[in-house]
């Protein structure tokens, strides 16, 4: 395996008496987005600060591309820094300068370019980041989501290899908060940067982040994928996870993942032998498409709107469901077979066109959108479940069933 | 008896110990305030040090000019009107002094040489302090609280060049010309008092202004308000880059306390200066 990009080794962290890291052992891989995750006040942004070198260890050895950073010569750290970028959890905007001299102001102090093409970068960055219309206004004029652009803005502008991101979406709308966290993906993707993030945003994260790291009692109790994260068995499980995820989901109003499990295994106990139910998954496809055309929150406008009309479908004749990924859904019917849950599909499809499709567009013209046409589709899956089965072996088999149900394009004409 | 004897022996112990609790409390109090005088000193002196060597660094000739503006073009208009009415009132005050012994003649001199050398850079100084300082602190300790300080590292850009340098250099500039301005308003002031309404006659007012004033009083006054500019700018930058360290406050009110403390550090500082300026070049 590749060596990691960022290690810590028995680091600890006293602030006065009172010890905030104790023994911490992690390790950060280069291209991927790494998500710290932890309760407030544990630790978690001091942990950060220690990568960036704002603030040095008590004890241990912090490694970066394996080599001590207190072995470092001053111009190996400058260099080690060029390469990170750091987004602060209150923004740290300068408040008597405009966005635009904000996102300029790295390039204007640290570089020699010429004032043309720092121009060019910032303007593509603010463009990027959906404030074209907030150039010259100061941050004291901005939204709190403006803000948070703002600050996006800034800490991308110099292209860094490593950005850290410090509760980004902390203070925003449940769309906002998806919209950021969709916004870090993308760029990520886009970029190849490496993401170190923290936040306590459960699930949402779980849909942007290869790693999670468990800060617990002073030091990291977990690294691994977050669906390692599902069966991890320690008391972080109940004290950390279960109260930050909640039994709904923010933004779709759907059960947690953790809830829909528990629901199911219960309905499955009342199912009798031979009595089948069905399970459905829907994939909306194309939303990438929608983030280009249309922004951010009008893609998360479109996942808000489509969990709120499965829902809506679903739940009176018994069904629930949950996000699986960022963009798909799963949902059981407990009463129903596949012909029943068929049929469910299709008027769900047709309410959605006529009605849930409005709030994208909706979504979208609270922003400047070029005159473009969007299109996307849904596919929807349906299995047929028994007592007895794995649920995920159902969702999976739902899963290979996916087929187009419905195209979506511009103003929801098929 | 005995376990009497011991008890009364702990209590007299206890009594010596607060005693000398007492008696030594004063002077450790005085002692820990010495020492945090002495290493707040130090940790200025420092702090001006690195600033300075920030100076000569590229990029900064546009800082330091928006500075300049700031603490030196836009201070004229309240130096201007502070210039002007110490001039006519320390003109009213010597001319009733002067006409006294016949020497009303003399009132050029009075308040050229008053204002030249003491009047002029205290009084500059103490005004940019309380309109320029007051602001630098509670700017720099807004940019501190609110991580704007800690943003700038994280960007690679030393926060005592980009803040506190240019601040420090437009004020070494600002100070002897604001000073300049001010004799010259306060003389002009005295001339509308003594001789626009009171009727010295006004050859005689600056004849003797030409004929007293040297060349060292001009450059004693500019050499004094170089150093209230470095204390002036020092002290006020200082206690806003570490109004997070306080101790007896946080946040907006340990920016409010630091501004407080800036205001009147600077301005006992500007008079105890004074004197030692004024015993060095006298």
């Amino acid at each position: 395996m590749e060596p990691p990009l960022i290690e810590f080794r028995d680091v600890t962290k006293r602030f006065g008496s009172q010890t905030v890291l104790e023994r911490v052992n992690l390790q950060i891989y280069e291209g991927q987005v790494t998500t710290i995750i932890g309760l407030s006040g544990s630790g978690k942004s001091v942990l950060l600060k220690h990568i960036i070198g704002m603030i040095q260890p008590d004890e241990g050895t912090i490694f970066f591309r394996g080599e001590p950073l207190t072995s470092m010569k001053s111009n190996q750290t400058a260099a080690k820094l060029a390469q990170m970028s750091y987004m602060f959890q209150n923004n740290a905007l300068f408040d008597s300068l405009t966005v635009y001299d904000n996102v300029a102001l790295p390039l204007r102090e640290t570089t020699n370019l010429r004032e043309a093409e720092i121009k060019r970068r910032v303007m593509s960055r603010i463009e990027q980041t959906e404030l074209g219309d907030a150039v010259y206004r100061y941050p004291s004029e901005l939204s709190g989501g403006m803000q948070k652009r703002a600050a996006l803005a800034r800490a991308l502008v110099t292209d860094p290899r490593i950005v850290l991101f410090d509760e980004p979406t902390t203070g925003q709308d449940p769309v906002r908060k998806n919209a950021i966290l969709s916004m870090i993906a993308e760029y990520q993707r886009r970029f190849g940067f490496t993401v170190v993030l923290v936040s306590h945003e459960i699930p949402n994260v779980y849909f942007i982040s290869n790693r999670i790291l468990a800060l617990y009692n002073r030091t990291i109790v977990f690294q691994g994928t977050p669906e390692e994260l599902e069966d991890f068995d320690h008391p972080f499980q109940d004290e950390v996870i279960r109260s930050l995820e909640g039994l709904q989901e923010e933004l779709t109003g759907l059960y947690s993942r953790r809830r829909f499990k528990v629901l199911y295994h219960n309905q499955l106990k009342r199912v009798a032998l031979g009595e089948a139910y069905s399970v459905a998954v829907f994939t909306l496809e194309g939303l990438g498409d929608i983030i280009a055309g249309l922004g951010h929150d009008a893609a998360q406008e479109a996942i808000r709107s489509m969990g709120a009309f499965i829902d809506k479908h679903l739940a009176p004749i018994g069904g629930f469901s949950t996000r699986r990924r960022s963009n798909e859904f799963v949902a059981m019917l407990p009463y129903s077979d596949i012909a029943e849950g068929d049929g469910v599909l299709r008027n769900l499809v047709e309410d959605f066109r006529e009605q849930g499709i409005r709030s994208i567009w909706a979504g979208a013209s609270k922003q400047k959108v070029p005159e473009l046409c969007v299109e996307f589709t849904v596919l929807g899956g349906l299995a047929q479940g028994q007592p007895l089965a794995e649920m995920d072996e159902v969702i999976e088999r739902a899963t290979k069933q996916q087929k187009e149900i419905g195209r979506f394009r511009c103003a929801g004409e098929e | 008896m005995a376990p009497k004897a011991g008890g009364q022996s702990l209590s007299n112990g206890k009594a010596g110990w607060q005693l000398g609790t007492l008696l030594t409390g004063p002077f450790a109090s005085l002692g820990r305030k010495a020492i945090r005088w002495a290493s707040d000193l130090g940790a200025a002196s420092i702090f001006l040090l690195l600033a300075v060597l920030l100076v000569f660094t590229r990029k900064q000739l546009p800082k330091m000019i928006q500075q300049l503006y700031y603490i030196g073009a836009s201070s004229s208009l309240i130096i201007l009107l502070v210039g002007l009415f110490t001039g006519m009132v320390l003109s009213l005050q010597s001319y009733h002094a002067l006409v006294k012994f016949g020497a009303q003649g003399s009132l050029g001199t009075l308040v050229a040489l008053a204002l030249v050398r003491e009047l002029g850079p205290v009084l500059t100084a103490i005004m940019i302090t309380a309109r320029a300082g007051s602001a630098i602190t509670a700017e720099i300790g807004i940019q501190r609280i609110s991580e704007q300080i800690d943003a700038l590292s994280t960007m690679r850009i030393e926060p005592l060049r980009y803040l506190v340098s240019p601040r420090i250099t437009a004020s070494i500039i600002s100070f002897p010309l604001l000073t300049a301005f001010f004799d010259l308003i306060g003389i002009i002031g005295g001339y509308l008092t003594g001789v626009v309404l009171l009727g010295v006659n006004s050859g005689t007012y600056f004849y003797r202004i030409q004929a007293s004033v040297e060349l060292k009083d001009i450059t004693d006054g500019f050499i004094k308000a170089v150093v209230f500019g470095v204390i002036v700018s020092t002290i006020c930058c200082y206690q806003g880059y570490f109004a997070h360290m306080r101790t007896d406050s946080h946040g907006a009110k340990a920016v409010g306390l630091s501004t407080t403390s800036a205001v009147v550090l600077s301005c006992v500082l500007i008079l105890v200066a004074d004197y030692v300026v004024t015993s060095l070049l006298i």
